[in-house]
């Protein structure tokens, strides 16, 4: 069987259970007598083990086996959870990834894996008495149950089906209402053309007479005519056998079907069946009002069953989410863009007309759009755990290397970006994190002399801040020496000695982030490879975000970054500049105000004015923009929006201030790209294009 | 007819231009441009295409030609270049041409007086010369500057 089209799903599966295996060995590590978090592990193994041997790619399911061998030992308790054991499933899940890797770059993820298949099985010697497990395609074929026997209470079976906690629950239930479970197996006539159209039939009669909670395979892949000419059905009727028969083969071309009363199910684990016998969940009414719903179903529960698809190996409170292909987001996106601008459009029309009717539908309108706008946003972002979740290991490997102690706390890890801002945030953050270990913490003995704890600590953590998410790099090593710093940038020609000298100390903080500053002599593996922390700065800013530093010497240091949440819609402020419109972004902007031109003072060539006794240097955007000077506004007030990056806040003189405005940012195609004052064009209600200010880009 | 080629024939100044059909995607009267500050001088600006905004190039600035105000007749000739739509601000489009490949010479065996740049040949169509565009120098020499 041609298996190519499953290969992304394959390689997007295979890397989220490589990641649950770093995160659950992660989680061992700290807690080797968790049995939840083996158990995972063990899952995550296995599915890993059917899918690379349904999909041919022997060697991971070889490798996967072994593995699941010694993972099964360590359940049983027939070894205990030791750190030569865990570096060797570290190994193994680090190859895995390797071959994964291979896969995705067209290669059959043929790597050696004799020394590791050696090692594995040398830690199996005494063969359990359980067979291992067969390698078995991940198809939904019908099997019997995943459940080892040792923990399964024992209600008879009579069906081969494999069940979900809660398919197990349901059947339990409705058969204790004195409702009858079927196993119904479909067959359709081999010479039919429409296969899923009859199925489709098969469905809406038996949705007539009982609830259907299971086929196999699933809804979709029968929809889809994914199934040879039968498929398996479980449904919940309180008719009898002979009246589904009848709904059965009153359709053309389905033939006799097999019938099997389910009488029971195997039960749930001992500590689920507590929770769960306890607290009866309802069945859903087979029929309109057939029977009282006790309490209501959680929604993602009832969807799963809908859904009619066991997925043995996940969580039960696995929620429901789809796959969705970025590029149809992002066509999304832009389409609630162009809604959005023709919006705008209309109002303008709305305004020029004055019609109540108009009016009042484009506020309906606009309220529409609005949620529109937000679920789009919502559907676009992630959480940050997607990126976060990979430094766990990273940092454990390097504290490794390194023969440090360190502790990393992530917190905020559910906070959500916008999926543009999580693909690009991933490397900054590697690169400051291995700042932190590598030149941050201390050595253990140093750090004991110095009278801290032993155990380096390094926070990752983020939050909302306004319209912005907040990322910070928090280390208690010994932070950033001032004076090193200053002659360091003196030496190597970033600032003059005289400049240095007046330079405070959070400027001169700031200087490594200049390009050409390392502060460590030796360049290491791990950081400091040439390419500096300004490579982070361009990074972030290059997100419209911005980066700041904190230390304390002796203390710590901690890098702040602060982002949008989102890149494609933002506020902006209108200005106008001559005939033409400019917009700024909201996030930029601290404040308006106006001045008399008697006000503005020119300190060495620089305008600048007081603003509440600060000194603020002046820029003339028109000139800036370079503005053709027809009309020279008269010098009455003067308009100045005051924008900020970081600490820094300049003043900026515009002939008009329009309004308040959110836009839709689009880039300037390559031809007139690498402009340093613009940032992209967004177009206006009355179609005109409208550039924006690159803020960061005027500093 | 496999041995034709379908032409968009355009005109700046006195001399017409010819631009494979292939690349053009649409013909659209002159829309509001707006400036782009430092870009090359012979960018006039951007245009909102149904949305989208595209950068134009002012032909007569490319070939140094002096400009001119626009009239009735000036267009925006939209390019498909590799995926990257671009306007180029033309006099005036007259009219799509069909011609054998045989009636066009190429570069190297022209000596007419005109810039060598930006051609690849010359195609005769009775009396009438047409400058064939080479769109690819036009537009990477542009992103070199």
């Amino acid at each position: 069987m041609d298996m190519s089209q499953y290969l992304d799903i394959f390689l997007e599966e295979a890397r989220e259970h490589l990641q649950k295996l770093n995160e659950g060995l992660l989680e061992l590590e700290g807690a080797p007598n968790n049995r939840a978090v083996l158990d995972e592990i063990f899952r995550s193994a296995h599915t890993l083990k059917g899918m690379s041997a349904t999909m041919g790619f022997n060697q991971v399911a070889e490798l996967t086996h072994e593995m699941e061998n010694v993972l099964h030992r360590l359940r049983n308790g027939e070894t205990g959870v030791s750190s030569g054991i865990l570096d060797l499933l570290f190994k193994c899940v680090d190859l895995l990834d390797n071959m994964v890797g291979d896969i995705a770059g067209g290669g059959t993820g043929d790597l050696p894996v004799e020394d590791l298949l050696t090692e594995l099985r040398s830690r199996n010697v005494v063969e359990c008495s359980e067979s291992p497990r067969n390698i078995e395609p991940e198809s939904g074929d019908v099997s019997i149950g995943e459940t080892p026997v040792s923990q399964t209470m024992s209600h008879n079976i009579v069906t081969s089906v494999e069940f979900n906690e809660y398919e197990k629950n349901l059947i339990k239930q409705a058969i204790d209402q004195g409702f009858q479970c079927y196993h119904l197996v479909v067959n359709i006539d081999q010479r039919c053309v429409m296969k899923s159209a009859r199925a489709f039939m098969v469905f809406k009669n038996m949705e007539e007479i009982g609830e259907i909670i299971k086929s196999i395979p699933s809804v979709q892949n029968i929809e889809e005519e994914k199934f040879e000419t039968s498929f398996d059905l479980i449904i919940i009727s309180r008719k009898p056998q002979e009246v589904i028969r009848k709904g059965l083969v009153s359709i053309t071309e389905v033939g006799e079907p097999e019938i099997n009363l389910i009488t029971g199910v195997f039960c749930t684990l001992p500590a689920l069946e507590e929770t769960k016998v306890e607290e009866p969940k309802p069945v859903p009414a087979p029929s309109p009002a057939a029977v009282p719903v006790e309490k209501p179903v959680p929604d993602e529960k009832t969807e799963d069953h809908k859904d009619g698809q066991s997925h043995p190996h996940l969580k039960p409170k696995a929620s429901q989410t789809l796959r969705v292909d970025t590029t149809r987001l992002d066509s999304l996106m832009n389409l609630v863009g162009e809604l959005v601008i023709n919006k705008g459009r209309l109002e303008q029309i709305g305004r020029t007309n004055q019609s109540p009717d108009l009016a009042e539908t484009l506020e309906q309108m606009d309220r529409i759009t609005t949620d529109l706008q937000n679920v789009v946003m919502k559907v676009r972002m992630v959480p940050i755990d997607n990126v976060f979740s990979r430094f766990p290991r990273m940092v454990r490997d390097l504290a490794k290397d390194l023969g440090k102690e360190i502790d990393l706390i992530i917190e905020g890890k559910e906070t959500e970006l916008d999926r543009t801002v999580i693909d690009e945030i991933g490397d900054p953050l590697v690169h400051l994190l291995r700042n932190s270990i590598d030149h941050g913490i201390e050595d253990p003995s140093v750090r004991a002399a110095a009278g801290k704890k032993e155990h380096g600590q390094v926070v990752l953590s983020a939050r909302y801040e306004g319209n912005n998410v907040v990322i910070e790099v928090e280390d208690d090593g010994k932070g950033l020496n001032p004076e090193a710093i200053k002659n360091r940038a003196v030496e190597k020609g970033l600032v003059l000695p005289e400049e240095a000298a007046e330079l405070d100390e959070s400027s001169l903080v700031r200087l490594i982030l200049q390009p050409g500053f390392s502060t460590v002599e030796k360049v290491t593996d791990i950081s400091g490879r040439g390419v500096g922390l300004d490579v982070v700065k361009n990074k972030i800013e290059a997100l419209s975000g911005s980066i700041s530093i904190e230390s304390n010497q002796g203390a710590g240091t901690s890098f702040k970054i602060q982002l949008p949440l989102t890149l494609a819609i933002i506020q902006a402020l209108l200005i106008l500049l001559g005939k033409e419109i400019y917009a700024i972004p909201l996030s930029f902007i601290a404040e308006t105000t106006s001045v008399m031109p008697e006000q503005i003072n020119k300190i060495q060539d620089q305008e600048v004015m007081l603003l509440r006794g600060d000194v603020l240097p002046l820029m003339r955007l028109r000139e800036v923009f370079k503005v053709p000077l027809k009309d020279v506004p008269k010098e009455e007030e003067i308009n100045i929006v005051v924008v900020r990056k970081g600490e820094k806040k300049v003043g900026l003189i515009v002939d008009t201030l329009i309004g308040q405005q959110e836009i839709v940012i689009k880039p300037l195609e390559k031809l007139l790209g690498n402009i340093p004052v613009i940032a992209g064009a967004t177009i206006l209600g009355n179609g005109q294009v409208s550039l924006i200010i690159d803020v960061a880009g005027l500093f | 007819m496999e041995n034709d080629v379908q032409l968009v024939a355009c005109k700046i100044e006195s001399e017409e231009y010819a631009i494979d059909i292939r690349s053009v995607q649409e013909i659209i009267r002159l829309l509001d441009i707006t400036r782009v500050p430092y870009a090359s001088p012979f960018m006039s600006g951007v245009i909102n295409l149904r949305g989208m905004v595209i950068p134009v190039m002012n032909l007569r600035k490319r070939f140094k030609l002096p400009d001119r105000a626009p009239d009735e007749a000036t267009r925006i000739v939209i390019i498909n270049w590799a995926g990257v739509l671009v306007g180029l601000l033309v006099d005036s489009v007259s009219e799509v041409i069909r011609l054998p490949r045989q009636a066009i010479e190429h570069a190297p065996n022209c000596s007419f007086n005109i810039n060598t740049d930006f051609l690849t040949g010359i195609g005769k169509l009775g009396r009438r010369l047409l400058i064939m565009l080479d769109l690819d120098s036009i537009f990477e020499v542009t992103l070199n500057v």
